[in-house]
């Protein structure tokens, strides 16, 4: 797998939690994964990989529900720190 | 109620930046009176506006609002050395340094502008509202609500075993919204708020504990902190983390204290003719608290080095370094004391407070058992193959 943003925080998430078989459109709550510890790490490690800041408003369950949506997520806050 | 009297004002104040000026500021304010502060149940005002002056507060704020930008490495050893000469104080600093922390992290450009400076200066300061009477490890159980009323929020409920509930001006209180579990900034002053003393708890005696009370009490929307929804509980987490930071580096200056009162006492207490320290079973207790000393500090300055880094490994490696800090602070303050012997029982010897202050750290922000469960969670990610 190429090394994009998804692939990178599946990584992650799997680093988590290593027994679970996760792929990048699957909803990582649905699976029971997700408690504010580990959503906690999760925003961290976004933050600090892609250098970007997650504003509050952002911090909806949408933007986090799939290694996939999270990445979107990363490329339009890229975007606007671009622009 | 014993009056405290504070050290000649005419000593001056400077600034805390570091380890060294952290130390000077604790032997010269804070060792000689936490004895008295203990027995007294309070820390008075003088010492509290001292510490403003030093920018004591809240130095990792950052330098725009009045912080000094201070990195949390350095912060870490700063709140270990307040821990050394009194975990009352410290305490306090623990509750304000969160409730900063969540307004920075977490405020909206308005609501940093509205209490960050203040926050800094040590002008206000906040308590952290947790806590029930019956919900403590288990945070999902608060009874606490936040009713949304036309644009802002009505709160009802009461928090037990706030530190520095009796003299803080901010209360960050979390509570149960609609939705989940949110945290709001609450003026001291708010109608409804009730604050009831809550004296002559074990340890951190002079922390000025308190039950805390909200009766109806009417917020504008800018009281909600942070993110609602399902990252709400991060705020918590978040903040938690930081607490539990300052109560490890709190507990790393307890085994110090510990360590450095035994080193003294077995140098100059004599036995049968020979000195304590000559004492192989001395010696033992005396090499275990030297090398846990080293041990709780690497680990506390590395679960610093990870915040600074901005790594999300950070949260798990606090966890570690308050279980073992705590744990050995507890274990070491009741070596310090059988040391000691008749003495170390008396008020005579700091190591009596240190032992009663010990046992706190192993039940405040997240207790033994509660941490060893959440590290327990840690087992499988750590098996490399
Ligand atoms: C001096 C002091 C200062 C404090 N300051 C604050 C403050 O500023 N703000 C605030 O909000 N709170 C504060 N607290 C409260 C503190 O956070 C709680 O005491 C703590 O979270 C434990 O909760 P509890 O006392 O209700 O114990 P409980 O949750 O009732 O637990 C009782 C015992 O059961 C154990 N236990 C709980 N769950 C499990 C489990 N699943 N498995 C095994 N054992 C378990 C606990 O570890 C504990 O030993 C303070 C407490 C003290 C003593």
């Amino acid at each position: 797998m190429p090394n994009t943003a998804e692939s990178q925080i599946l990584a992650f998430v799997r680093s988590r939690y290593p027994q679970a078989e996760i792929t990048g459109d699957q909803d990582i709550f649905s699976l029971g994964f997700v408690n504010s510890l580990f959503a906690m790490e999760l925003v961290m490690f976004v933050e600090k990989t892609f250098e970007v800041t997650i504003p509050n408003e952002e911090l909806r369950i949408d933007n986090f529900r799939t290694a996939g949506s999270m990445a979107e997520l990363v490329g339009r806050l890229s975007e606007e720190l671009a622009a | 109620m014993t009056i405290v009297t504070q050290a000649p004002v005419a000593q001056e104040t400077s600034p805390v930046t570091d380890r060294a000026s952290a130390r000077a500021f604790v032997d010269t304010f804070i060792v000689p009176y936490a004895e008295a502060y203990d027995q007294a149940g309070y820390i008075p005002e003088e010492l509290l506006d001292r510490m403003a002056e030093a920018g004591l507060w809240a130095p990792f704020l950052p330098e725009e609002v009045g912080g000094a930008g201070m990195d949390l490495v350095t912060l870490g050893e700063v709140h270990e050395e307040v821990g050394r000469g009194c975990s009352s104080v410290r305490s306090l600093l623990t509750v304000h340094t969160m409730v900063s922390w969540a307004v920075q992290r977490w405020g909206s450009a308005a609501q940093r502008q509205k209490w960050a400076p203040a926050l800094a200066k040590g002008e206000v300061l906040g308590a952290f509202c947790l806590s029930e009477p019956g919900a403590g490890s288990d945070t999902s159980g608060i009874t606490t609500t936040a009713v949304q009323s036309g644009t802002g929020w009505v709160i009802n409920g009461g928090k037990k075993w706030i530190t520095g509930g009796q003299r803080a001006d901010l209360y960050l209180v979390f509570a149960r919204t609609a939705s989940s579990i949110g945290a709001f900034l609450v003026p001291r002053e708010s109608p409804g708020v009730g604050v009831r003393p809550i004296d002559d708890m074990l340890g951190t005696r002079a922390s000025m504990l308190a039950e805390v009370t909200f009766d109806d009490v009417r917020l504008d929307a800018d009281a909600l902190l942070g993110p609602s929804g399902f990252t709400a509980g991060m705020v918590l987490t978040g903040t938690l983390d930081l607490g539990r930071y300052s109560v490890a580096a709190g507990s790393v200056g307890i085994i110090q204290a510990c360590l450095e009162a035994s080193a003294t006492y077995t140098s100059a207490r004599e036995v049968g003719g020979s000195v304590l320290r000559d004492l192989p079973l001395i010696q033992a207790k005396l090499s275990d608290m030297v090398t846990d000393a080293r041990a709780a500090r690497l680990l506390l300055a590395e679960a610093g080095r990870l915040k600074d880094a901005g790594e999300a490994s950070t949260i798990m490696a606090t966890w570690v370094a308050k279980y073992f800090a705590s744990t050995a602070a507890a274990r070491h303050a009741s070596e310090a004391v059988q040391i000691h012997g008749a003495n170390g029982c008396s008020p005579d010897y700091p190591v009596a407070r240190f032992y009663r202050d010990a046992k706190v750290m192993e039940i405040i922000e997240g207790s033994n058992e509660i941490q060893r469960i959440t590290i327990a969670g840690q087992a499988d990610r750590e098996v490399t193959s």
